[in-house]
């Protein structure tokens, strides 16, 4: 065994008591295997990748346990044995290569120093080794490269980087803390074969950290799944995810969206929704929620045509001399009343923009927006434009900062009803809140909290009721879930669809989870580099997709076989 | 670069006209310049001929252009009070004002930064506290008070050193030097010390506070995990970060010396030009305020443009774009 | 998960909980700051209730008790605890009232530029383009001179335009101004910051999809989530004031020395500190230095606790 983990305890003192980060908690790796260690926000994942090298953020600490590596206990060792054991035995990669490296330093003054300190190579030899590394973690012109800065590198460039820091002392482990998370899919599949072929030519251990049941399923041997600062499964990594045998690693897997068929539902989580209170649902039909919009909605919900939008890069007096990026190029699109329409594509390719046109938050450089066949950035102040606006509403991605944190819920979510006068009494306008608080889940007692009372799914329930409040017929939900754990993603998915059949909503879904958009679209749109590059029905879409873009990221999907049917795939 | 530079020339040029446009503005705005100059008790005519020699009748922009002119070639016409040209005063108080600024700010950078990076690396030893705690103390003392304390210990009560005014002036071509002579040691010391402690403790304080948050970044973090040691870590990769930020600080405080060296000058009799403009502003001399106040700005600009350049050396974002 | 309780907590308990109440609790170096400056403060306040003279009623003056030294010191008596200055008025009683004056300047001078800065600073925040690179240039330029000159001057200035007899009256006003109007770039610098903060937050973009007007998002949105950076600069701002207003009474620009202020009293002290009356100058600085410390020691907490990074 290269590294075996046996009872290990991590306890964090805060002033409302100590936190036990992990519970003894007990795992091995091999050398030549790769570990994933999956879990969700808080399950403590990350703080076992750094208490092995001694790395824990205080006042976090080691409470119990050993950590043996190559036959030595860890823990027992001084500050200068571990950091001999740093970086020329045991590497670390971290999440976000747009700060893990240092922005006054080359690459090159990084590589070596690193090499110099952990072998016994120095100067030409330890540059020569440089040049060897970049190369082998696939970056072309190695020479050249070793004199630029980390500004001047991509972020998938830069992860490569990373790794390369990583192995220049020539360790037996590695431990990746979510190398991929802040990657675009495309990079995320470059930087995980990378990482694979490394463990295996090198014959290195690897532990890799994630949240992402794709990741596993692409690169692990064998997986531990944490819940709650416990180890509830370990195994082989067909077996986990193919015939997982605890509870929470059941109920986790069923909530991951599939690609391959479309389900009415997704699976809900009970396990780890724990006992959650059942609300009232509202009978939509007979609410003040139901009688919505006395406007005649005719035409179709949205309509997009020659939509153009650049940004400025760089200032400049004279035009020639401006930067301009080209975020929305010429986009056509129609959405249908009570259609869900995905929009696809990977960071940078203008599908927030596109939400963000529709919304009227930016005016475009040229090309018009349509809802319910008014154009809406003609005469803002005109009482139809007004009411197409209200029509609209946006659900956001980040539900920390898509809430103000100074007002409680109760504002919050009446201050569209509040602001247009939506009912006739402040009394009314309460019982409406709480109706809409209990509808989303929450209930009728949140209305008095303020935000930072609640988890990131309920704020984003939060959010939702937000949105209702002024009666929407069409919702723009951007990556409505891409800041939520997996399970509940599947929670708020299911709101959202439910929110749509009972009020005949049209929705304009943004994401750039393939799986996800296959289970909440009925039409969807591809986008890259500002262009749409196809429109197609979701099923045609996911079995016979027409561009090349689109086969390309179809490929790129993480492979999700493992968790249907058992198999003997490694 | 040049494209750099030439941003933050125009800015400069920016500052300079609005500074220029205030001080032609205190000639018209303050008071009467023709009673300013010749005094209550002048007849009618001779009035009228100072009116027509100093232009005033002219619009507005002729005269605003004029002064512009005659401030390019650093003339501002006679001090009302002392009737002397005001660029003759000034040139003659330059030099004690600009070496009691450049001790100040030798003293405040260098003990500054050193204590700042102790303070910040050693975030929890005792010494670090009583650093700590003693420049909150600094930051709350006001300068005219450590110089009256200093006076009253050194000049009164020990009486080690002198309590006022400057001696020990040697001569270097036009140049009035004070810092060759042991004597003239002895006098620009305590008024030295006063002036550079608060911007000392500003200097220390922000040191640290960059140092810290420098150590929470996760290129630190990585670096830790790579096993380099803490030398490294500390000089190599976290030094080199905070020295970015302190690089502007640098110019602030160079400038808030010259500020409150009308202060100390004040309070030690330092025959500077600050101690000239307390005085100027007292009598209303319009012309030496006015010549005082371009004369800062261009202090500053000057400075702020070399900390511009300072920074396109030390920062590579800036120097090679994103 | 986290469970939902039913019952909202009580404001009592939401303030128990609060991390900054907390923080205050369990940090005695700003506890006893702000005993010191609320008990300075509420003593200078009411100096006219505590103070056993008045140092305005010439009544209550004696040239002939001048120039005493502190009761505790050979000659000095028992009704004037700190000693007389070289009028004859009582010290402490001084002091209170002096005090008084430079607080109730530093407040003023501090909410004008606060309220100037932070109008100024939300407003080139959203709005942007044009608007504010008028108003951040403006900024840059007065920074360009540093405060205690560009005071100087506007005190200066202000001073010359007044008719000669009315100098004096209006010299607190004066000075008020000319502090105030030194500090609004500060205040508009970080209101301009942490407003660009906010305003690409999502719940700016929820509120402008609910199609509220610009005022109202600046004033019940954006506003409120600024307030905790400009409650650290305006503490800290607070202390710099109330150092400033000493500074420019102690240079002869500011209160005229015949109204006591803390630095007109240093002021007149100092020319008698060489003929051995220490305690003229002495306790009025005593007293600005306490008071100017524990403000910024609470200025200095406030930012450590206000800086979730720090937590």
């Amino acid at each position: 065994m290269l590294l075996e983990i046996d009872g290990l305890n991590i306890a964090f003192p805060t002033r409302r008591g100590i936190v036990n980060a992990a519970k003894s908690v007990s795992l091995s790796v091999r050398a030549g295997e790769v570990l994933g260690l999956v879990g969700e926000s808080g399950a403590g994942k990350s703080t076992i990748g750094n208490a092995i090298i001694d790395l824990l953020e205080a006042p976090g600490r080691v409470t119990a346990g050993s950590i043996r590596f190559m036959g030595e206990e860890l823990r027992t060792m001084d500050a200068d044995q571990m950091r001999d054991v740093r970086g020329k035995r045991i590497g670390m990669i971290f999440q976000d290569p747009q700060t893990s490296l240092n922005p006054l330093m080359t690459i090159g003054a990084q590589l070596v120093e690193t090499i110099e300190k952990s072998t016994k190579l120095r100067g030409r030899g330890a540059y020569d080794h440089a040049v060897a590394l970049l190369e082998q973690v696939g970056i072309t012109e190695a020479v050249a490269r070793l004199r630029a800065y980390p500004h001047q590198f991509s972020g998938g460039m830069r992860q490569r980087v990373v790794i390369a820091l990583a192995l220049a002392g020539d360790p037996d482990l590695i431990i990746a803390d979510e190398p991929t998370t802040a990657l675009d899919v495309s990079i995320q599949a470059q930087i995980l074969d990378l990482i694979k072929s490394l463990c295996r030519e090198r014959n290195l251990g690897v532990i890799i950290v994630t949240h992402d049941i794709g990741v596993i399923a692409n690169i692990a041997d064998r997986v531990a799944v944490m819940y709650n600062g416990e180890i509830v499964e370990t195994g082989d990594v067909a077996q986990v995810l193919g015939a997982p045998k605890h509870v929470y690693t059941q109920s986790l897997i069923a909530a991951v969206p599939r690609a391959d068929t479309k389900l009415d539902r997704f699976t809900s989580v009970d396990y780890i929704e724990g006992n959650t209170a059942s609300f009232r649902r509202i009978d939509i039909q007979n609410h003040w929620l139901g009688k919505s919009q006395r406007h005649d909605h005719t035409g179709d919900a949205i309509e997009v045509s020659n939509l153009n939008l650049s940004f400025v890069l760089q200032k400049a007096m004279l035009k020639r001399n401006r930067r301009m990026l080209k975020a929305v190029s010429d986009v056509n699109f129609t959405v249908q009343k009570g259609e869900t329409f995905g929009l696809v594509g990977e960071s940078g390719s203008g599908k927030s923009t596109v939400a963000r046109l529709i919304a009227g938050l930016y005016k475009p450089d040229s090309g018009q927006v349509h809802v319910f066949g008014k154009d809406i950035n003609q005469n803002r102040k005109a009482p139809e434009s007004r009411a197409a606006r209200q029509a609209l509403q946006m659900i956001f991605q980040d539900p920390y900062s898509s809430l103000n944190a100074r007002m409680r819920v109760l504002d919050i979510v009446a201050e569209p009803i509040r602001f247009y006068r939506l009912t006739d009494s402040e009394q009314e306008t309460r019982t409406i809140v709480g109706d809409l608080l209990e509808h989303v889940g929450l209930g009728a007692a949140a209305a008095l909290k303020y935000p930072h009372e609640f988890s990131g799914g309920q704020r984003q329930r939060i959010s939702i009721a937000r949105a209702l409040a002024s009666r929407p017929r069409i919702l723009i939900c951007d990556e409505p879930t891409s800041a939520l754990d997996v399970s509940v993603q599947a929670t708020i998915l299911n709101l959202l669809k439910d929110l749509q059949q009972e009020l005949g909503l049209t929705m304009l879904f943004i994401s750039h989870d393939l799986p996800v958009i296959r289970q909440m679209c009925d039409r969807v749109a591809i986008m890259r580099h500002g262009e749409i590059c196809e429109v197609a029905e979701i099923d045609a879409f996911f079995e016979a997709p027409q561009h090349s873009y689109s086969k390309h990221l179809l490929d790129l999907m993480p492979d999700m076989n493992l968790l249907t049917a058992p198999t003997s795939k490694v | 670069m040049i494209s750099f530079i030439a941003k933050r020339l125009a800015q400069s040029l920016l500052v300079m006209a609005i500074v220029s446009a205030v001080s032609f503005s205190l000639f018209n705005f303050v008071g009467d310049p023709v009673n300013n100059m010749v005094g209550q008790d002048a007849t009618r005519e001779q009035r009228l001929e100072i009116r027509d020699k100093l232009g005033l009748d002219d619009p507005i922009i002729t005269q605003y252009s004029r002064f512009v002119g005659n401030m390019l070639k650093a003339e501002f016409g006679l001090s009302y009070r002392i009737k002397r040209p005001v660029d003759d005063l000034i040139a003659e108080r330059l030099p004690a004002t600009l070496e009691l600024v450049f001790v100040s700010a030798v003293i405040s950078l260098f003990f500054g930064i050193i204590l700042g990076i102790y303070t910040g690396i050693k975030r929890n030893s005792w010494i670090s506290r009583v650093i700590l705690s003693t420049s909150l103390a600094g930051v709350s003392l006001p300068t005219f008070v450590i110089g009256i304390g200093l006076i009253y210990l050194f000049a009164v009560h020990l009486r080690w050193l002198p309590s006022s005014g400057r001696s020990g002036v040697v001569a270097l071509g036009w140049w009035k030097t004070s810092l060759i002579t042991l004597e003239g040691w002895r006098s620009i010391i305590l008024p030295a010390i006063t002036l550079s402690l608060f911007q000392l403790t500003l200097i220390l304080r922000l040191v640290r506070a960059e140092m810290m948050e420098v150590m929470r970044t996760d290129f630190i973090k990585f670096a830790r995990a790579r096993g380099l040691s803490e030398r490294a870590i500390n000089f190599r990769h976290a030094l080199r970060n905070t020295l970015v930020p302190v690089i502007t600080i640098i110019g602030l405080n160079i400038g808030g010396l010259v500020a409150f060296s009308v202060v100390t000058e004040t309070v030690f009799q330092w025959p500077g030009t600050g101690l000239m403009f307390i005085q100027a502003v007292n009598f209303v001399d319009v012309p030496i305020m006015a010549a005082y106040l371009v004369f800062v700005a261009l202090l500053f600009v000057i400075i702020n443009l070399i900390v511009d350049i300072l920074y396109f050396v030390v920062d590579p974002r800036i120097r090679l774009g994103g | 998960m986290d469970k939902i309780d039913d019952k909202p907590l009580t404001r009592w308990q939401r303030f128990k909980d609060n991390d900054i109440v907390w923080s205050f609790l369990s940090s005695p170096g700003a506890m006893i700051a702000a005993v010191v400056a609320s008990v300075m403060i509420l003593a200078c306040i009411f100096a006219p209730v505590i103070a056993p003279f008045d140092p305005f009623d010439p009544a209550q003056i004696s040239l002939w008790d001048g120039k005493l030294p502190p009761s505790w010191v050979e000659g000095g008596q028992s009704k004037y605890l700190l000693g007389t200055d070289n009028q004859g008025r009582d010290m402490f009683s001084t002091i209170l009232y002096g005090g008084r004056l430079s607080i109730l300047v530093g407040l003023a001078a501090v909410c004008l530029g606060m309220v100037l800065g932070v109008t100024l600073g939300v407003i080139a925040g959203y709005v942007g383009g044009v608007t504010d690179a008028v108003i951040m240039r403006l900024a840059d330029v007065q920074l360009t001179i540093p405060g205690i000159l560009l005071a100087i001057l506007i005190n200066g200035v202000g001073r010359a335009a007044l008719p000669y007899e009315l100098r004096d009256e209006f010299a607190i006003y004066v000075v008020i101004l000319a502090i105030g109007l030194t500090d609004w770039p500060q205040f508009a610098r970080v209101a301009r910051g942490a407003t660009l903060v906010e305003t690409n937050k999502e719940y700016v973009q929820a509120a402008r999809i609910i199609g509220l007007p610009s005022l109202l998002i600046m004033s019940r949105h954006i506003m409120p989530n600024t307030l905790r950076p400009i409650l650290v600069i305006a503490t800290i701002g607070l202390a710099l004031a109330i150092i400033s207003e000493a500074t420019l009474s102690f240079l002869g620009q500011g209160i005229p020395p015949t109204t006591p202020s803390l630095g007109t009293l240093i002021r007149v002290g100092n020319d008698y500190l060489f003929s051995g009356l220490w305690w003229i100058t002495l306790f009025p600085a005593v007293a600005l230095i306490v008071l100017v410390f524990s403000v910024n020691l609470l200025g200095d907490w406030l930012r450590d606790a206000l800086n979730p990074k720090l937590r």
